[in-house]
């Protein structure tokens, strides 16, 4: 249980930070939407496949690869030391979830890439189906351990909750991957397939319901992170662009532009609440209170 | 093993054989800092940077009393703290016929900060290329050919020691002075401190010695001493680098109960797994025919 604390009455050295902000830049929390987008495509593809709509289900293999490609590059890009990125192929260490997410990736890019590959070729169906079941089997793992990644940290505001942040993650993932296969379905003109339609409205909605749960549990000495500046605009934007989105997917009855702009407010939705996240992290390791005050409050006096 | 959260056998305490050292291999080294004695010379950071060649990154005072280099960092090994604080006056009786002074007096608070080089240490349990290591010293030190500046150390630290230094990609930290302790010398700032305030050697005999401290401290009425991180029950396992402070940790800028982020990584792995499998469900529950 999170302990109530007054924040007034904790001493700090100066007013200065305990912990380092993270150095990380966008290219990170573009990667986390991204790897999101990528892997609830795999799963809807995966889904697709079942149903026999090949042609929804290509649409969600081509957003994977290219999404997971971009995803993967902007990691690449956000090193130190970008040319020695296979480093982290060094070791495989548990106590990493940044090492174990590196191996996930290891085996689900390829997955993706063959996926989307023979798709398109028209050929190797046995393999299309392999490597679309594969990508699906590992993207639950990919849409959830960035989660479990900033939550391994010392930052109040992503430690403390790293009990709700992997679901706000995985429904973040979710409605991107609905609302990308909405925009898409409005581009080509054939409209999306029901599960997407279904997914993009009731993630972007679990998502928005998942956000504002994770800031309320975090304690009071904590919760400030969210509340004030760059994070709540970013919270703002993406609880009202995914519950606005829904809003105009829903009411808009499969008109095509009721579907791309729905779709596209939704994915924007997604990007926004990663953004959300990593902001509120920065913030919570500037502010010594997150840090002292329920460490202070579970000391004996 | 890359796990460094020590076993709870006999043999486990110590980071080094638990890394899987030869059993041969020397004790554990670290710090005792002493900050009842420190002056806030600086002679430490001078030596830091004059033997690890760490650059410089900013002389300007800060306003906040002696302080000019805040915090720890990539370009800052050392870093002494100054607190200005009132306190009541603790002088004897005045002698007859001597105005009393009541009440307020002044004192600083001076502290050399530096890497905890902790037994359960995040930086190294996060590190994905292995970059961070255990020494056969018990020390953490960073590999500068090793290490890609993925920076996932940076916000692990629950004391925000380890950071990325610009211009060069790679994180720095305190190396208790690797190179000088393989040759049998003491790290520079404990060589050049002038008071002793920092003292090297074997961490059994600081923590003897720290004790020790602590009770002639307390016989002499000076209540408010305690130790920090010199407890192998706390949440890091203690640390090879401890101290002597005079105040709360938080007034020196240092956590009061810091705890080593992978002890709640599990449960972290738990619920992700639990919002994995509400994926699938969630995106399966989509297929169901309606009506």
């Amino acid at each position: 249980m999170v302990p109530d604390v007054t924040p007034v009455d904790v001493k700090t050295y100066y007013e200065r930070p305990v912990l380092k902000e993270p150095t990380w830049r966008w290219y990170i929390p573009a990667y986390f939407f991204a790897g999101g987008l990528a892997a609830g495509s795999s799963l809807l593809a995966a889904g697709l496949d079942v149903r026999g709509d090949q042609r929804a289900a290509r649409h969600a293999r081509l957003v994977a690869l290219p999404a997971i490609t971009a995803g993967s590059a902007m990691l690449v890009a956000d090193l130190g030391r970008p040319e020695r990125f296979h480093h982290m192929l060094r070791v495989a260490k548990p106590s990493s979830p940044m090492s174990t997410g590196t191996w996930i990736l290891a085996a689900y890019a390829p997955a993706a890439g063959v996926a989307a590959a023979t798709d398109l070729l028209g050929r190797f169906r046995g393999a299309r189906s392999a490597s679309t079941w594969a990508a699906a089997a590992l993207a639950p793992l990919v849409a959830t351990y960035t989660a479990v990644l900033v939550a391994d940290t010392s930052i109040p505001a992503w430690h403390d909750a790293r009990c709700t942040l992997p679901t706000v993650f995985a429904s973040s993932a979710s409605a991107a991957a609905g609302g990308a296969a909405l925009m898409l379905g409005a581009a080509t003109g054939a409209g999306a397939p029901l599960p997407a339609r279904r997914l993009a409205i009731g993630a972007a909605l679990a998502e928005s319901a998942a956000a504002t749960a994770m800031e309320r549990r975090l304690g009071p000495a904590v919760r400030p992170a969210y509340e004030a500046g760059p994070p709540k605009a970013w919270g703002t934007a993406a609880k009202a662009l995914g519950v606005g989105g829904a809003a105009i997917v829903a009411a808009g009855r499969r008109r095509r532009w009721a579907d791309a702009l729905g779709g596209l407010l939704i994915v924007a939705g997604s990007l926004c609440e990663r953004f959300c996240v990593v902001e509120a992290g920065k913030a919570s390791a500037r502010d010594p209170r997150a840090t002292v005050a329920p460490q202070r409050a579970r000391l004996p006096a | 093993m890359s796990l460094t959260l020590p076993p709870k056998e006999d043999a486990g305490r110590d980071p080094a054989t638990f890394s899987g050292y030869e059993p041969a291999h020397p004790t554990r080294k670290g710090f005792f800092t002493d900050t009842s004695v420190c002056i806030g010379c600086k002679a430490c950071e001078v030596a830091c940077k004059t033997w690890n060649e760490v650059p410089e990154d900013g002389i300007s005072l800060l306003g906040s009393s002696y302080d000019n280099t805040g915090m720890l960092g990539a370009d800052t090994w050392r870093h002494v703290a100054f607190i200005e604080q009132r306190t009541a006056v603790r002088a004897p009786a005045p002698a007859p016929g001597v105005d009393a002074r009541d009440g307020q007096g002044f004192r600083w608070l001076m502290s050399s900060d530096v890497c905890k080089h902790c037994t359960s240490a995040a930086c190294l349990d996060v590190c994905p290329t292995g970059a961070l290591f255990r020494t056969e010293f018990g020390t953490v030190v960073v590999q500068q050919d090793v290490c890609n500046g993925c920076g996932y150390c940076v916000p692990a630290c629950p004391f925000g020691v380890i950071d990325q230094r610009k211009g060069d990609g790679r994180v720095w930290k305190c190396t208790l002075c690797y190179d000088r302790l393989k040759v049998g010398d003491h790290p520079a700032c404990a060589q050049a401190c002038p008071t002793e305030s920092i003292q090297y050697g074997d961490v059994a005999e600081l923590r003897r010695r720290a004790a020790d401290r602590l009770a002639r401290l307390h016989a002499a009425g000076v209540d408010e001493a305690r130790l920090y991180l010199a407890d192998e029950e706390d949440g890091v396992g203690g640390a090879g680098a401890f101290f002597l402070l005079l105040d709360d940790p938080e007034v020196y800028r240092l956590p009061p109960d810091p705890v080593t982020t992978t002890r709640d990584l599990g449960g972290a792995w738990k619920a992700a797994a639990m919002a994995a499998a509400g994926m699938v469900a969630g995106i399966a529950a989509t297929f169901v025919k309606a009506r």
